[in-house]
């Protein structure tokens, strides 16, 4: 009979993948090649599993999808790992206050409303985001950003041209703008937020306001990159943003 | 058939009449009205096609130029007709020196109205005949080669290049697919023209043009043939240029139209007045041809709760019923829409998801009720995901729904890649097959959780119907009452291609489809 031996713990300097027993490596996944089903496809299924990183790799079940391409599903075990300890993430650094505590903050802060306008832009038609963050009923229980007392938030809608956002949030001298994109297919929100930025950059506005942009495959690192202020994804509420805006503005001295 | 809901067919026929009514008072605006996109259907089916040297279709420059003159109000047919008369050119020739500035319908002398109706009566007529060969071909599929069994199997292809696209569709059809749907590509139901020719460029979605339908039909057809089943085509008759959609819908026999003016309204903030006058035509088009047409009732839920905004769901597939009735089509050929939208976490949402679902197939017992997935509360869980799909088809087999959309698990995620949809079909198939006859077994307790719930939906539908039959359409509109979405009466995009016909305007299409020139 073999010994009981305690659980191995974590080498947080090494992880990988964990299916039952610790550093296993197990994988799962699933993929189509563009090639018919049968041995051939199966081993390609594995030596790209292999170039992957995934040893040991077995092609669990394959299914032919009617064009002579194979539809697999893989399990490897990963033979890679990261060191945890050294993660770094970009992450929009402000204190969460909730809706009472930024209308207190408003009223410590500033002696003007706060103005922010916001939209689904670009050929987007997918309200639903911002109207979660910036519409009276909010979203899950948090109220957005209408209800907010000290600041005018005013939510354009959607598909609305980059530039007829632009142009409001001068008329209406705006502290941030708002832009949410939700359809990410062939990278059109890319295309559509770098559009935004340029846009600023060319109307001379850039630096006078904070930019923001949301949406389910919005990250922050991916929003920063592409020059906005702050992105925000899944699970955003208007505490967040409001949070973020206001601090921001506290920190840059536009009160 | 009796109501296994114990539905009072007093309520039914009261929530009905109402709807009837509605559509009866807009029908008197449409009948005031006409818009560029109906009269551009005009000229399409008229045989104009082609775009000028700068790529704007010929309907829209032979329209924007009567627009520009004035002549909108008395329709295209008249300045048409007359055109033939006095140029002895064929529509298409008129448009072609239209574009080249060569010529200006409005400015030849102007014939009597009897004239132009019967210079413009060949090429009526000749359209119509094109329109019944492909109902005949159609029909003739049907009859040889067969189709696949209610609920029909509907996926979307939407890789935006419609040559992938038939790649996509040809496997979705050999692994069992009875319909296949091709999305429509972001922005172009604000576009108002249809772009022309082949497309290989589109976001979430690829352009509707009438050589993409052609180039799907064809492949659609072969796989057909192949697999012994005749495979359905589905597209959008909607935006600006519902009409003219439908007629390209029409000329190149696609068999499902998706055609809601609410949902033009709501969604893409269309204005009223234009899209309510464009679906008539488009509506008259689509029965005429045999075309079903599929109303967007469900995405009130992605936006309002399904369960307290079912009442609205229901409400609005009884006026989309009775604006049908009034364009001619069979009941059969109404793709009434709604959806399996519940919060899952709901408790015994599933009995409410039945509730629902059998509430509709009783109230439109012949109807083809469109079900559409769940969307909004599928997550990146995608194995949770797909047990959301395993309930919605359950209900599907259950309650006897007749064009069953299949959710993806990857809903959450990206436009159907080529195994989701396996993935679906496979657990439609196996679900529809593994209880084909549940509905037929089992029957619901009286008073209980389903009945009581089906009975209050239908007694707040009837209530809300009432209301709106009070305040108007439009009105209701403005007010917010369906998807929690408000639109005013005069904005929104393409009200200025709406005008009023003057007393010498005529519609030769409509008065003959409605007719049902054979
Ligand atoms: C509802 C819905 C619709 C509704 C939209 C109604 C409306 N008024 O918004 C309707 C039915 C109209 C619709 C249409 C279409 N849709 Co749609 N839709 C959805 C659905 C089901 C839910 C989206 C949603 O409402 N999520 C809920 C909100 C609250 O979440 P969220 O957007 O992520 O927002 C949160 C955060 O991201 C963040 N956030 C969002 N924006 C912003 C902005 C700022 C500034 C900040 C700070 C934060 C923030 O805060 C929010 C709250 O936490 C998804 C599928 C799904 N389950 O996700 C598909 C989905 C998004 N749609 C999709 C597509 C393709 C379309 C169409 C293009 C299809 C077509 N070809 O016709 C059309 C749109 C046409 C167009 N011009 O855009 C795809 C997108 C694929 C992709 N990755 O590109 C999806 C994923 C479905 C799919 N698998 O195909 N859709």
């Amino acid at each position: 009979m073999s010994k009981t031996t305690a659980v191995s713990k974590v080498d947080l300097t090494k992880i990988m993948p964990y299916g039952d027993t610790m550093n296993d490596g197990q994988v799962q996944m699933s993929f189509t090649l563009p090639v018919p089903d049968g041995d051939e496809a199966w081993e390609a299924a594995r030596q790209l599993a292999r170039k992957m990183g995934l040893d040991e790799p077995n092609v669990v079940y394959h299914r032919d999808l009617g064009i002579g391409y194979t539809y697999m599903i893989v399990y490897g075990k990963c033979t890679h790992s990261v060191d945890y300890t050294k993660i770094h993430v970009t992450k929009v650094e402000s204190n969460v206050m909730d809706r009472m505590e930024c209308i207190k903050y408003m009223e410590d802060h500033f002696n003007r409303p706060v103005v922010v306008v916001g939209a689904s832009t670009g050929t987007d038609a997918h309200t639903v985001g911002i109207d979660a963050i910036m519409n009276m009923k909010g979203f899950h229980g948090h109220f957005g950003l209408e209800r907010y007392t000290g600041m005018t938030a005013i939510n354009m809608g959607s598909q609305v041209p980059n530039e007829e956002l632009i142009a409001k949030a001068i008329e209406l001298k705006a502290d941030a703008i708002l832009v949410s994109q939700t359809v990410t297919q062939k990278d059109v929100h890319i295309t559509n937020l770098t559009n935004m930025v340029e846009l600023c950059e060319a109307e001379g506005i850039r630096d006078k306001i904070l930019l923001l942009c949301g949406g389910p495959r919005i990250s922050h690192e991916l929003a920063q990159e592409l020059g906005f202020d702050a992105g925000f994804g899944p699970e955003t509420y208007a505490d967040h943003v409001a949070s973020y805006i206001l601090q921001e503005l506290v920190e840059r001295k536009r009160v | 058939m009796t109501s296994k809901l114990n539905l009072d067919k007093k309520v039914i026929d009261s929530a009905r009449n109402h709807a009837r009514s509605i559509a009866e008072s807009m029908q008197s605006f449409i009948d005031e009205h006409t818009t560029v996109s109906t009269e551009r259907t005009v000229l399409r089916l008229l045989g104009v096609d082609g775009v000028d040297d700068v790529e704007r279709p010929l309907p829209n420059v032979l329209v924007d130029e009567i627009k520009d003159a004035g002549g909108l109000p008395r329709g295209v047919a008249y300045w048409i007709g007359n055109a033939i008369r006095k140029t002895g050119k064929s529509p298409q020739e008129i448009a072609e020196a239209v574009a080249r500035g060569e010529l200006d319908v409005t400015k030849l002398d102007q014939g009597s109205v009897e004239d132009a109706r019967k210079a413009i009566e060949p090429y009526v007529d000749e359209s119509l005949a094109k329109i019944r060969k492909q109902t005949e071909t159609r029909n003739n599929y049907l009859e040889t080669i067969g189709e696949g069994r209610r609920p029909y199997l509907y996926v979307i292809v939407a890789t935006g290049n419609i040559y992938e696209d038939v790649n996509q569709a040809e496997a979705a059809a050999r692994q069992g697919a009875d319909i296949i749907a091709v999305i429509r590509t972001t922005g172009q139901s604000l576009l108002d023209y249809v772009p022309y020719g082949a497309t290989t460029e589109g976001f979430g979605g690829t352009y509707a043009t009438q050589e993409n339908f052609r180039i799907m039909r064809e492949r659609l057809d072969k796989v057909g043939e192949e697999v012994g089943r005749y495979i359905r085509l589905c597209n959008y008759s909607s935006g600006l240029c519902m009409p003219e959609i439908a007629a390209m819908g029409a000329l190149e026999r696609l068999d499902v139209m998706l055609n809601d003016a609410l949902y033009g309204i709501l969604f893409r903030d269309i204005n009223m007045q234009r899209t309510i006058v464009d679906q008539f035509m488009s509506r008259v088009i689509i029965g005429y041809s045999g075309i079903i047409f599929n109303s967007g009732e469900d995405n009130y839920l992605t936006t309002d709760d399904a369960i307290e905004a079912a009442h609205t769901v229901l409400a609005s597939q009884l006026m989309n019923e009775q604006f049908a009735v009034l364009a001619n089509i069979p009941e059969e050929n109404m793709g009434l829409g709604h959806a399996f939208e519940m919060d899952p976490a709901t408790e015994d949402g599933f009995l409410y998801e039945l509730a629902q679902a059998q509430m509709a197939r009783e109230v439109f017992p012949k109807a083809s009720l469109k079900y559409m997935p769940p969307t909004k509360f599928m997550t990146g869980n995608i194995f949770r995901g797909h047990l959301q799909d395993a309930l919605f088809n359950l209900v599907a087999v259950w309650t006897g729904q007749s064009l069953q959309l299949l959710g993806m698990l990857t809903e959450a995620i990206h436009t159907p890649h080529l195994h989701d949809r396996m993935l679906a079909i496979e657990n439609a198939k196996y679900i529809f097959n593994n209880c084909r006859h549940i509905g037929d077994e089992v029957e619901y307790k009286k008073g209980g959780i389903i009945q009581t719930r089906a009975q209050k939906v239908l007694k707040d539908a009837n209530e809300l119907l009432a209301q709106i039959e009070k305040d108007g359409l439009f009105a209701t509109i403005e007010a917010g009452k369906f998807a929690a979405v408000k639109r005013p009466f005069n904005g929104g995009k393409g009200l200025d291609g709406v005008c009023t016909k003057d007393d010498m305007y005529f519609n030769p299409f409509i008065e003959k489809m409605l007719g049902g020139v054979k």
